[in-house]
Formats: structure tokens, C-alpha cells, sequence
């Protein structure tokens, strides 16, 4: 039981691990953001799945903590990229188009 | 009606909340638990009105069952999705924001497909203007806006449509 729960812990650290490594590399504050939320929701899921298996008797609270970090993490990620699209972090070079400025096309219109 | 109906869901949730963080549990934390809930939904608490949006019939309990494995299947596969483009020495992204339609009427809705968008591959609501979500999408497909449309928010609405309208 106790390897199980390793290997679920272990398997949580490397999506936090990619998580961090995306943070780095991706161009933008809005794709940043993708790698900061996904990752680290199924992340710290698996690490908490993982500490249930070893220690039954908190199985309740993992839970618990599961369910609060899919209801408030993806929450906290939009508002943060609400926030910095309208205090005009603009999009990274590779950006196609963005709807919400008004058109999209092939170019970039947005400044 | 429907504040009694949003009082009883927040009972239940209550309940099942105060269940799980007590879980070793025995009786008398059970009813004292009970007791502090039944106070607790009995408050005029603003905002709750929400969550009386939820259908209860047999059929939504079905599909809300089915959303969440519906759920966790995107969830694995937005992770991997993301582990695959962090990892890969180019970098396949090709970012930018989209606008897309939802025909959910009642705000609980809403609130539980931005949230499901956020975590599903590659995209992010990023603002709500009425019917329209504006969501950032890491690489952009498709050209018009209902082949978007489809791709984003058609899975989750065929689940949410009936849960809560």
C-alpha cells in the first residue's frame, strides 16, 4: 500500500515539476497561466490520492482539500487573467488572434 | 420554493462536508454536526439562492454522475496535453483568444462550465459578456466561431444543460 501511495505522490510531484518547468518556458503571462492551473490541480490531486493510500485515516480531509483546490484554483486563475487582460498585458508573439480586442485574423491588431 | 431548495442543497453539502473532514466519525459528531447545519441553512445567508438552480430529478442525478467522470477524463487529458507541449523542444503553441456561445441560462451554469473550460486542454475563460465567453486557447483551431463553439463548450453543455439548465 505504501509503494501505491509513492507512486501516486511521485507521479503528483512530476505534473508540479512540469507545472514549474512551463511557467518557465511558455512565452506569455496567458500561457503561463495554462501550464500554472492544469498542472497543478491534477498535481495536487494525485499527491493527496497518494497520502490517502498511505494514511487511510485522513482519506476524509484529502478529500476534502481535492474538492476545494478544483473549485477554487481554476476560479483564481480566471480572475487573475481577467485582471491582467484588462490592465493590458498584452498577448506574446505568437498570438493568432484575439477576439475580445475585436478582430481575428491572420495578423495581429492588437498593440 | 427555490430558496428552500438552495437551503436544502446547502444541508446536504454541509452534511457531506462535515463527513468528510470528520471521516473516522462516531455518532456524536455526526448529530452534532447535523445540528450545527441545521442552524446553519436557517440564517438568511445572501447569494445562496444559486444553488436551488440545481434540477433534482433522477435524470440530473445521472448526468451530474456523469459529468464528473466526464470531468476528470478532460482533466487527465489537459494535463497531459500540457505536459506534452512544456516538454516538447519546440514548443507547440499557437495562443490567442476566442470567442465562444453558451446557451446555459441559469448562473450556476455558467459558473460550473467556465470553471470546467479552465481545466479542460488548452483553454482559460478569460471574461463573460452575456452569452458569450471569451476564452484564451493556448493553440487555436477551427475557423469559424461555432466549430470553436463545438470543440469547447459543447461537451460540457450536453451534461450541464440537464444538471442545472
Amino acid at each position: 500500500m505504501e509503494i501505491l501511495g509513492g507512486i501516486f505522490a511521485i507521479a503528483g510531484s512530476i505534473f508540479l515539476f512540469l507545472a514549474a518547468l512551463g511557467l518557465i518556458r511558455m512565452p506569455d503571462l496567458y500561457d503561463r497561466m495554462q501550464a500554472g492551473t492544469k498542472a497543478t490541480t491534477l498535481g495536487t490531486m494525485l499527491f493527496l490520492i497518494g497520502l490517502a493510500i498511505v494514511e487511510p485515516l485522513w482519506t476524509g480531509k484529502a478529500a476534502l482539500l481535492i474538492l476545494f483546490v478544483i473549485f477554487s484554483n481554476p476560479l483564481s486563475s480566471h480572475t487573475l487573467a481577467r485582471a491582467a487582460y484588462h490592465t493590458g498585458v498584452t498577448l506574446g508573439e505568437r498570438a493568432s488572434c484575439d477576439e475580445l480586442a475585436g478582430a481575428c485574423g491572420d495578423e495581429e491588431d492588437s498593440a | 420554493m427555490r430558496l428552500f431548495k438552495a437551503r436544502v442543497v446547502l444541508l446536504v453539502l454541509a452534511l457531506f462536508i462535515w463527513f468528510l473532514l470528520t471521516y473516522p466519525f462516531d455518532a456524536q459528531e455526526l448529530i452534532a454536526g447535523g445540528i450545527a447545519a441545521l442552524v446553519i441553512i436557517l440564517i438568511p445567508l445572501p447569494g445562496i439562492a444559486v444553488l436551488g438552480e440545481i434540477r433534482w430529478t433522477p435524470k440530473a442525478l445521472i448526468y451530474g454522475i456523469a459529468y464528473l467522470f466526464y470531468f476528470l477524463w478532460q482533466l487527465i487529458k489537459a494535463n497531459i496535453d500540457v505536459a506534452f507541449r512544456v516538454l516538447h523542444p519546440r514548443l507547440p503553441i499557437e495562443p490567442g483568444i476566442v470567442r465562444v456561445k453558451t446557451h446555459l441560462k441559469t448562473r450556476l451554469g455558467r459558473f460550473l462550465l467556465a470553471n470546467s473550460i479552465t481545466l479542460t486542454p488548452g483553454t482559460i475563460t478569460l471574461e463573460t459578456d452575456g452569452d458569450d465567453f471569451y476564452v484564451h486557447w493556448i493553440k487555436v483551431e477551427g475557423i469559424q466561431d461555432k466549430e470553436r463553439t463545438k470543440k469547447i463548450v459543447a461537451g460540457f453543455e450536453r451534461f450541464l444543460e440537464v444538471i442545472c439548465g
